[in-house]
C-alpha cells in the first residue's frame, strides 16, 4: 500500500505542481493519474521513488516513511518504466534488463538468464536479446522497458506514460499484454497517462486530476462514468459531448451503436460466451441483443 | 628543389639516425614529452570537464576560462614561464600543458552534455548511484567526445612541443632550432618533416580510437536518439525542465 499524506511540492522555480494531496493507493491493484499535462501527474508518480522529493507532506509505502529510506535502495526496489524507454543505448537488450539486479549483486549469468525469461513474459522473441534498443521498434523498446521494470521482482511497478509514444495498434496490444500480466502477477501499479480511454482500461482506481494534482474525482471507471461529479470530470471523461452516450439503432441490415452526435461508435456483438449462447439458444430465436446485449456499452456507461 | 634535396640528404644520412642527438631518440623524446603533458592535461582537465558535464554547473566558467587559455601564445608564455622557473624542461612543460587543457575540457563536458538527459535520469530512476550513473552511463556515452577533444590536443602539443627545444636540447624541435642558427635548411625542414610525420600517424591513431570508443549501440541505430535536445537547452544554462523529469534536489 502508498499512501500520500497531504503532499505538496513546490519547484525552486516557485511552480506549484502538487498541492496537499492525499491518497492511498491499495496494494496489487491498478491505480491510474489521469489529467491533462502538466496537472502534477509525473511529479506524483516521481515522488514514489523519491525522483522527486515533496517540499510538505509525507508518503508512505507499507507504513514506512520513504523519507527516511535510501533513495538508491529504494528505486531498485520499485520498477519503473517511462515513455521513450529510458533504455541505455550502448548496452543490448539482456543487458539493459539485467541491469538493475545486476547492481543489487545477482551474478551476471543469473541475471542474464533471468533477463531472458522476462522477455518472454512481456512477449518478446529471445533472438531480440543481442540486439542494442536503437535497433528494435518503438513497441518492441517499451516491452524491453517493461522487462526491465519487472527484472527485481518489484512489488511496485511505476509506468509514466509508457505508451504515449506508439501507434494506437501497437497502444492496444500492449494495453492488453499489461492486464494480463497484471492478472499474472498482482503487482501495485502506479500508471500515468493523459488518455482516459487507457485510464478506464486499466485501472482499478482511477484518479483524475486537475492542475496543481487536485483531485477532481476518485473512483472505479463505471462509478466515475455514471457519476462524474462536476462539469470538469464530464468534459473530461467526455460524457459532455455525448461520446460515452450510445444507443442502438436499427439500420435495417443489422443492429448499430451510435453516439449523441450520430456517430457511428460500433455493432453490437453481445461478446461475453455465455450471452451469445444464450442469444443463440432455441427458445429465444430472434434475441439477436437482448438486454445483456448492452454489454457492449460498459465502457461507454449510461445508454440512453 | 635544392631544399628538397637537401633534406633528403640530411634525412638519409646514417648519422643522423643513431646516438644521442640522433632522430629516433629525440623522436622518442618528443613523443615522451607530448604524452607526460597529454596525461598531465588530462588528469586537470577531464574530471572538471566531467563534474560540468554531470552537474551542469559551472560551464560558462569554463567556457571563459578554456576561451583565455586559448588566446595565450604559446611562445610568451613558455618565455615568461621560462624567466620563472629557468632554463630547461619545466617551462615548456607548463606552458603545453596549458595549451592541452581547453580542447580536452571542452570535449569531457561537451562528451557530458551531449547525452540525452532521459538516459541518465531513466539510469537515475532504475537506482543507479551517481558514480555509477558516472561510469557506466556518461563515460561510455562521452567518450568519443572525450577522445576528439585529446585528439586535438594531441595535434596542437605534438606540432608545438617543438619549442621546448628553444630553451632546452630536447625533441625534434632541436633540429630546427640548430638548423635556423647554423642556416643548414635540410636539417631544418628534415625535422619539420619529421614533426608532420609524426603529427599525421598519431592523428590516425586517434581517429582510429575514436572510431573504436563508439559504442555499438550508439553506431548502431539512429545516433540523434542519444544527442537530441539536451545540449541546447544546456546551452543557455537553465535546468532542462521536462515535465518534471529532472529533478534538481536530487544531487
Ligand atoms: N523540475 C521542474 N522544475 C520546475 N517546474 C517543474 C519541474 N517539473 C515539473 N514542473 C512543473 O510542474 C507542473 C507539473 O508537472 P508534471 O508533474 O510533469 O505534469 P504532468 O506529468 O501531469 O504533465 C508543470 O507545471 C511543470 O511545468
Ligand atoms: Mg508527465
Amino acid at each position: 500500500m502508498i499512501e500520500f499524506r497531504s503532499v505538496t511540492k513546490r519547484f525552486p522555480d516557485g511552480t506549484l505542481a502538487v498541492d496537499d494531496f492525499s491518497l492511498v493507493l491499495p496494494s496489487h491493484k491498478t491505480t491510474v493519474f489521469v489529467g491533462t499535462s502538466g496537472s502534477g501527474k509525473t511529479t506524483l508518480l516521481r515522488m514514489i521513488n523519491r525522483m522527486v522529493d515533496p517540499t510538505s507532506g509525507c508518503i508512505e509505502i507499507d507504513g514506512a516513511d520513504i523519507s527516511t529510506l535510501d533513495p538508491v535502495k529504494l528505486r531498485r526496489g520499485i520498477g519503473y518504466v517511462m515513455q521513450n524507454s529510458g533504455l541505455l543505448p550502448h548496452r543490448k537488450v539482456v543487458d539493459n534488463v539485467a541491469t538493475v539486479p545486476m547492481l543489487r549483486g545477482m551474478p551476471k549469468k543469473k541475471a542474464r538468464d533471468e533477463a531472458l525469461a522476462l522477455l518472454d513474459t512481456v512477449g518478446l522473441d529471445r533472438s531480440l536479446a543481442g540486439r542494442y534498443p536503437s535497433q528494435l521498434s518503438g513497441g518492441q523498446q517499451q516491452r524491453v522497458g517493461v522487462a526491465r521494470g519487472l527484472a527485481v521482482n518489484p512489488n511496485i511497478l511505476l509506468m509514466d506514460e509508457p505508451f504515449g509514444a506508439v501507434d494506437p495498434i501497437v497502444r492496444a496490444e500492449l494495453q492488453q499484454e499489461l492486464l494480463r500480466l497484471q492478472r499474472e502477477l498482482g503487482k501495485t501499479v502506479v500508471f500515468v497517462t493523459h488518455d482516459i480511454d487507457e485510464a478506464f482500461l486499466l485501472g482499478d482506481q482511477v484518479v483524475i486530476l486537475r492542475t496543481g494534482g487536485k483531485i477532481a474525482q476518485i473512483g472505479s471507471p463505471a462509478e466515475i462514468l455514471a457519476n462524474p461529479v462536476d462539469e470538469f470530470v464530464s468534459t473530461f471523461v467526455g460524457a459532455d459531448r455525448g461520446k460515452r452516450s450510445l444507443h442502438v439503432e436499427n439500420h435495417g441490415d443489422g443492429d448499430v451503436v451510435v453516439d449523441e452526435t450520430g456517430r457511428l461508435a460500433g455493432v453490437l456483438v453481445g461478446a461475453p460466451p455465455s450471452l451469445a449462447a444464450a442469444a443463440t439458444a432455441p427458445f429465444e430465436p430472434e434475441s439477436k441483443a437482448g438486454p445483456q446485449g448492452s454489454g457492449a456499452s460498459a465502457q461507454g456507461g449510461d445508454p440512453r | 628543389m635544392i631544399f628538397l634535396s637537401e633534406t633528403l640528404a640530411w634525412l638519409g644520412d646514417p648519422a643522423h639516425w643513431v646516438g644521442a642527438s640522433g632522430i629516433p631518440t629525440r623522436l622518442a623524446q618528443h613523443l615522451l614529452f607530448t604524452l607526460v603533458t597529454l596525461v598531465v592535461a588530462g588528469a586537470i582537465a577531464v574530471p572538471i570537464g566531467f563534474v560540468i558535464g554531470h552537474t551542469g554547473r559551472g560551464r560558462s566558467v569554463a567556457v571563459a576560462t578554456a576561451g583565455a587559455f586559448r588566446a595565450i601564445p604559446t611562445l610568451g608564455l613558455l618565455t615568461l614561464v621560462a624567466l620563472w622557473v629557468g632554463i630547461g624542461l619545466n617551462a615548456p612543460f607548463v606552458a603545453l600543458t596549458v595549451l592541452a587543457i581547453p580542447p580536452i575540457l571542452a570535449g569531457a563536458y561537451t562528451g557530458f552534455e551531449a547525452i540525452d538527459r532521459k538516459i541518465i535520469d531513466a539510469a537515475r530512476a532504475v537506482g543507479m548511484s551517481e558514480l555509477q550513473i558516472l561510469l557506466k552511463v556518461e563515460l561510455p556515452l562521452g567518450l568519443p567526445l572525450l577522445i576528439g577533444g585529446l585528439r586535438s590536443a594531441t595535434l596542437q602539443v605534438v606540432a608545438t612541443a617543438t619549442l621546448a627545444a628553444y630553451i632546452a636540447d630536447f625533441g625534434l624541435g632541436r633540429y630546427l632550432f640548430e638548423g635556423l642558427r647554423i642556416r643548414d635548411y635540410g636539417e631544418m625542414l628534415g625535422g619539420s618533416v619529421l614533426v608532420i610525420v609524426l603529427a599525421i600517424v598519431l592523428e590516425g591513431v586517434f581517429a582510429l580510437v575514436q572510431k573504436l570508443v563508439v559504442p555499438r549501440g550508439v553506431t548502431a541505430g539512429r545516433p540523434t536518439d542519444i544527442r537530441d535536445g539536451s545540449s541546447r537547452s544546456r546551452a543557455v544554462m537553465e535546468p532542462a525542465i521536462e515535465e518534471g523529469n529532472i529533478n534538481v534536489h536530487s544531487k
